[in-house]
């Protein structure tokens, strides 16, 4: 396997090399692998619903972007990115402004119950969204809220707000203690210290936690859908009915896909040293 | 880090203990009301004690469920984790390369659910999927809505595709934080690739791994969306998992009784093994002195 080939100092990578490493073949074999059905996703949204039922072709042979201009042009598919957008904002604000305090507390102190409610903050990040479903359409039904925004936005805090918590906290961990109580010295109320000095330090860390809160927000589908009909109806639940009801438009469908694929995509490079740090609720 | 004890910080915490109250603990109250009672409708219920909670224990299509689950989170696990560490190995230490791998990697990662579905579905069709038509000029009699073995395979590729990179991620970030001291001891020793694999980058992934097998295994324990995009649960219920024939039984049938006892079993597994890492990571924590 790969393991042959390896050397153990930081080498730098000369590309004449006489012949092919196991390791780099691996590599790319994997990444295409990854590539190759976003790739055919993209494909498909090129081509019209005749090209795509009609033959097989590995390209686009009259490539078009009438499929995205359906979508953009028509209420009942661009309000759902809408929808999903304002949500999911208003899910990342919500998360972050109750999870910065908490995390800092969580790592500067100890207080009775901490580690229980750190781990009961875990356990809501594991439920599984099944279990919710009934409880929270229910619940915001009985309260009138049910297919806002901010049913949807609440009820996704449900494992955004522990997500938010953990990444922050350990974030938190590596900012040295001396910088609070030197700042305490020099006279600064708590909230000012927080503001001023603390939440720069961290600001990578926010960014990170920010950048989870929406992504978890953005690919939700059971909760975001049973608590929505029409007018708070998010495009993966626009897609999904889509599906099932106007016989199949697969040109449309996949440019739905795409668009949806375009906001991960636009941020991942800034986050890219980080994705392993926030999948892994800060523990790496 | 000494933390300082001081029982004001709960008013830090408060806004996230009041929110998360209200987004968890009340509906799962609802749940666990429901599951002591019946009703036969107009909100009039009954006392019925644990009688849901024996249906659902001794429910043929429950045990189905559960062992369909606990299959699917066993392969998935045996062929991410291995995988994900082989391709960490893989990538290059730093430079532009590696951020070139990093982003490409991760791009599955950022795909709502549902769309992951959408892809995998058109990806197996015979007709216009890449991978069915491939299948199929092969002459293989490829059908992944009649056939349950193929609904399984393009499952399972399906998962293998969209979370292997973060097991990788994971295995990568623990690789770059060994010290090069390491390797240069191994050199001095003439230690083997595969016992600087085996006595040093093993057992400093310890930590990393252990998280990404608790999340591939939480994860994959609760997947609803992608298969329910693509086979539906089916055919027949070949691949109804857990969260799926709940969400049938909940919101499909409104069997309000049987589907909290479930529910609440279903979350009791979730919590023992939530329980089982966090103190595991706390003694890795404290063993590292961290």
């Amino acid at each position: 396997m790969t393991v042959a080939t390896q050397t153990y100092a930081p080498r730098t990578r000369t590309f004449a090399l006489p012949r092919i490493k196991v390791s780099t073949a691996t590599l790319v074999l994997y990444i295409a692998f990854m590539l190759v059905p976003i790739y055919w996703l993209l494909n498909m949204s090129l081509k019209t619903n005749q090209e795509i039922l009609g033959g097989f072709a590995l390209w686009p042979q009259n490539p078009t972007l009438n499929n995205y201009l359906v979508i953009l042009t028509d209420a009942s598919w661009y309000m759902g990115y809408v929808n999903s957008i304002t949500y999911v904002v208003m899910n990342t604000v919500l998360s972050l402004a109750v999870a910065l305090p908490a995390a800092y507390a969580f790592s500067r102190y100890r207080f009775l119950g901490d580690k229980h409610l750190f781990f009961w903050l875990l356990t809501n990040r594991m439920a599984p969204p099944a279990v919710f479903a009934l409880p929270f359409f229910q619940l915001y039904s009985s309260v009138g809220l049910f297919d806002t925004h901010i049913a949807v936005a609440l009820a996704h805090t449900l494992f955004n707000v522990p997500l938010a918590v953990w990444i922050l906290e350990g974030f938190m961990r590596g900012v040295p203690k001396e910088i609070d109580e030197t700042a305490y010295i020099d006279g600064y109320s708590f909230p000012r210290f927080f503001v001023k000095i603390f939440m720069p330090l961290i600001a990578s860390g926010i960014g990170v936690a920010a950048f989870f809160c929406f992504m978890f927000s953005w690919v939700e589908l059971l909760l975001s859908r049973t608590l929505t009909a029409v007018n708070a109806q998010p495009i993966a639940s626009v897609m999904t009915r889509t599906v099932s009801a106007s016989g199949l438009d697969w040109g449309v469908l996949s440019a739905a896909g795409v668009l949806t694929i375009i906001p991960g995509a636009l941020v991942i490079y800034f986050v890219r040293n980080y994705i392993a740090k926030g999948f892994a609720l800060g523990r790496v | 880090m000494d933390k300082i004890e001081n029982n004001k910080a709960w008013f830090l915490v408060l806004p996230v203990l009041l929110l998360v109250a209200f987004s968890a603990v009340i509906p799962l109250m609802t749940v666990v009301n429901y599951s002591v009672q019946d009703t036969f409708g107009n909100n009039v219920f009954f006392w019925e004690g644990l009688g849901w909670f024996k249906e659902v224990l001794t429910s043929s299509r429950v045990h189905g469920a559960l062992g369909r689950q606990l299959a699917f989170s066993a392969i998935i696990l045996a062929i991410q984790i291995p995988l994900g560490i082989a391709i960490a190995l893989c990538m290059p230490k730093r430079g532009f390369w590696a951020s070139v791998c990093l982003v490409l990697m991760s791009l599955p990662l950022l795909i709502p659910w549902n769309v992951v579905g959408t892809i995998w579905q058109i990806l197996g069709r015979t007709d216009i999927g890449l991978l069915g038509y491939t299948l199929d000029q092969l002459g293989i009699s490829w059908n992944y809505a009649r056939n349950p073995v193929h609904a399984w395979i393009i499952v399972v590729v399906m998962d293998v595709w969209h979370w292997t990179s973060l097991v990788a991620l994971l295995a990568y970030a623990g690789l770059q934080s060994i010290p090069q001291a390491y390797y240069q001891a191994a050199k001095i020793d003439q230690a083997s690739r595969w016992k600087v694999f085996r006595y040093i980058e093993l057992p400093k992934m310890q930590g990393v791994l252990l998280i990404a097998i608790l999340l591939r295994f939480m994860d994959s324990f609760m997947i609803y969306t992608e298969p329910f995009v693509v086979t539906g649960g089916g055919p027949g219920s070949a691949t109804s998992f857990l969260s799926i024939d709940l969400v049938k039984m909940a919101l499909g049938q409104f069997d309000l009784g049987p589907a909290a006892a479930f529910s609440i079993m279903y979350f009791l597994i979730i919590l023992l093994v939530s329980w089982v890492f966090y103190t595991v990571m706390t003694n890795i924590d404290k063993a590292e002195g961290k």
